[in-house]
């Protein structure tokens, strides 16, 4: 449905991917562990490597939960934008195909929160 | 059972006439005594009568001053020199 | 023909609003009134809209002075008598500063967009009802300010709540919400503003709020809540008898209406996020819960109302049903996300005490001790061993209604956060609700403009890229304004004040 308006509407993209400077926005949540109340967002460069993910930007956020110790990251399921998703740690998040306001979540079934809340 | 309307007043000595007169007309209305606030809820139609508050207070009462110590209401409104009434039309 | 010495009152608001437009004759009436035939609202005539309190002109300005002699009497008393030493604990004043930040500035905005109605209706009658609203909405905003400002000379973050309003990404919430409206068309603005916020949903912001401010001692402030509300009563009957009068002015009309009455009733719903943690969490004592209000208020008083209005083939809006899920949730998930953020928040937040646990546990018996009570009693463990939980960065946001991407699937899942996503010209937008990804997808070249505070952020706009840089950009004192509760400067002046023993105060209150 179009908007309804007077005259001409002016198209605004105000998160165009231009205006990060360089970088992207991720979005990166861990599921099941709600005491982090939403995904965390990062502008980050499309060609760092997906292994950064894991060894400076995750642990940035999560790191602080009881859990995160025991994270082991070979077991972990992922899901970039609904879909299952297979991440090569030695390629960057553009080769990954993560892209600008992309979710990345991960999945870990054997740690489901404090006391399995969800949390 | 039709459904109910409201009338919140604040729960002040201005109101009590206004909740004594709507005692006597209204023969169904419920009144709840909240925090600061006095509740009335009654099925289909309430009705303020300016006889009766006038009478209540001693003084006479014109329906616009509802305006001064009212918190909420929810009906239609019908409004008139006489009365001040809420209804549902189902 | 006998003449009446005095016109009863049905006759004088016939002669208050009735002759007194005309057609224009040198300009044509389409150029005088532009926006009200743009939306496709069609209106057959005018004549046909009454104020059912027929409210004239001199008994509005008598009515509405002695509301204000009353008011100021009580705010007067409450600062001279030192009142804010009365309220039941230092943290319920958290409550106010939301208030001041996020509602006032409201009444502002509305006083500016009732008068553009006010001028911009083509129907005279609709246009005095507007006139007056819009002086009413500036006297809650002045009322505010002023009982408010008691409050300010003793607390901290209410000191410059215009400028936040612009700029703090909580207070983007509310912002936008209102700022959608004032963009639409004056049918749009007016099925928003007095249907679906002020008849639908502001009941639950004055009436159990403003009671439990009763209940927490705070005279001033229930006084002017109340006072806001006797006005809110009429703008309420103005929002219900515009619809009717729009649905029977012409068949086309019906579809439209609903399709703003199901939009708006969703933003309006997610900006009273906010008062759900008010009244759940930041009042010490609270006479009813969210869940509560939302039952009375909302179920009961609503439903009530859509029986009536089914005669005009109008039903309850869109999604009440996931609105009426999330009752059981919407306080704690809240709350949680402030808990979250609060080190960029100008008030605190704190953990609820085992008091205030165990009345949660009793009003949320489905939810609070399933999925709430292990989070809490997690933050309390960690704020025991000195490291209190923080979000040690920023949240994804709604591209809609702008709050963190935090609701969950209540009706399915109550732990997976619900998240819909939209494609608009290449671009991904993610919304937090079917109610959320609906809106932006009506209207996609609307909310692609949204100011995100987190992206502003990122693109440097917001002063620098680090926090203390972000809070300066917001007027907002870092270690003042911000973080927890315990500890806080608010919280050790309340305890000078109160004479207590810091040693008995434990880090969970």
């Amino acid at each position: 449905m179009a908007i309804n308006s007077l005259g001409d509407y002016v198209h605004i993209n105000k998160d165009a991917v231009e205006n990060f400077h360089g970088n992207q926005v991720v979005y990166i949540h861990w599921d099941n562990h709600n005491m982090f109340t939403a995904a965390a967002a990062f502008p980050l460069p499309p060609e760092m490597p997906f292994g950064a993910l894991l060894e400076e930007v995750i642990p940035s956020i999560f790191a602080s939960h009881p859990e995160y110790e025991k994270l082991k990251w070979d077991k972990v399921k992922w899901i970039l934008d609904d879909e299952d998703f297979i991440p090569n740690t030695g390629v960057s998040l553009k080769d990954n195909g993560i892209g600008h306001k992309s979710l990345l979540r991960f999945i870990t079934p054997e740690l489901t929160g404090v006391g399995g809340s969800g949390n | 059972m039709a459904d109910n309307v409201f009338l919140i007043l604040q729960d002040n000595e201005d109101a009590r006439p206004i909740i004594e007169a709507i005692e006597q007309d209204n023969q169904d209305a419920t009144i709840d005594y909240q925090p600061g606030m006095v509740r009335i809820e009654c099925p289909g139609r309430l009705v303020v009568n300016r006889d009766s508050v006038t009478e209540f207070r001693g003084q006479d009462w014109d329906p616009m001053e509802l305006q001064l110590n009212l918190v909420s209401l929810s009906g239609n409104i019908d409004e008139d020199d006489d009365y001040f009434a809420l209804s549902w039309s189902s | 023909m006998a003449v009446k010495k005095k016109l009863n009152m049905r006759k004088r608001y016939e002669v208050l609003t009735r002759g007194m437009g005309w057609d224009t004759t040198y300009q044509p009436m389409d150029k005088v009134f532009p926006y009200d035939k743009f939306e496709g609202i069609k209106i057959k005539d005018w004549s046909g809209w009454e104020d059912p309190f027929r409210l004239t002109v001199d008994s509005y300005w008598k009515y509405q002075a002695e509301k204000e002699k009353k008011l100021y009497a009580i705010i007067d008393s409450f600062a001279q008598n030192n009142g804010h030493l009365n309220v039941s604990d230092g943290r319920y004043v958290n409550a106010l500063k939301l208030f001041i930040q996020g509602v006032t500035p409201l009444e502002y905005g509305a006083h500016r967009h009732y008068a553009h109605l006010g001028r911009h209706f083509r129907g005279e009658g609709t246009r005095v009802a507007c006139q007056m609203q819009s002086i009413d909405e500036l006297r809650h905003c002045q009322t505010q300010l002023h009982t408010l400002s008691h409050y300010n000379k003793h607390f901290n973050g209410m000191h410059d709540p215009f400028h936040m309003f612009d700029r703090v990404w909580y207070l983007s919430v509310p912002k936008s919400y209102f700022e959608d409206a004032m963009t639409a068309g004056p049918f749009e603005f007016i099925t928003s503003i007095s249907f679906s916020f002020e008849y639908v949903l502001t009941n639950l912001l004055f009436v159990p709020f403003m009671s439990g401010a009763a209940y927490n001692g705070d005279m001033a402030t229930v006084t002017f809540g109340f006072s806001a509300q006797s006005d809110e009563a009429r703008h309420m009957t103005l929002g219900l008898e515009i619809i009717k009068f729009m649905v029977e002015q012409h068949e086309d009309n019906l579809p439209i209406i609903q399709g703003y009455i199901d939009k708006h009733f969703w933003r309006a719903y997610r900006v009273l996020a906010l008062i759900a943690m008010m009244q759940d969490y930041m009042l010490p004592n609270s006479p009813m819960s969210w869940n509560e209000a939302w039952q009375i208020y909302y179920v009961e008083n609503m439903g009530a109302l859509f029986n009536d209005l089914s005669r005009y083939g109008l039903r309850m809006p869109k999604y009440s049903d996931v609105a009426t899920a999330e009752a059981e949730h919407l306080s704690h998930q809240t709350w949680s996300d402030f808990y979250n953020f609060t080190h960029a928040a100008s008030f605190h937040t704190w953990m609820p005490d085992d008091r205030k646990m165990d009345w949660l546990s009793e009003k949320y018996p489905n939810t609070f001790d399933k999925h709430y009570r292990p989070r809490f009693e997690q933050w309390r463990e960690m704020e025991k061993a000195g490291e209190r939980h923080y979000f040690k960065g920023l949240p994804q946001l709604c591209q809609t209604c702008q709050i963190p991407m935090f609701f969950t699937e209540v009706m399915s899942d109550p732990m997976k956060i619900s998240r819909r996503v939209s494609m608009y010209k290449g671009d991904r937008y993610h919304t937090c609700s079917d109610g959320c990804k609906d809106i932006f997808e009506n209207e996609p070249e609307k909310f692609i403009q949204a100011w995100l505070p987190v992206h502003q952020i990122f693109q440097g706009n917001c002063g620098g890229a680090d926090l203390s840089d972000v809070l300066k950009y917001y007027h907002l004192n870092e270690g003042e304004d911000n973080m927890e509760y315990v500890g806080s400067p608010d919280h050790k002046r309340w305890q000078e004040w109160k004479g207590e023993d810091k040693q008995d105060e434990t880090a969970t209150g």
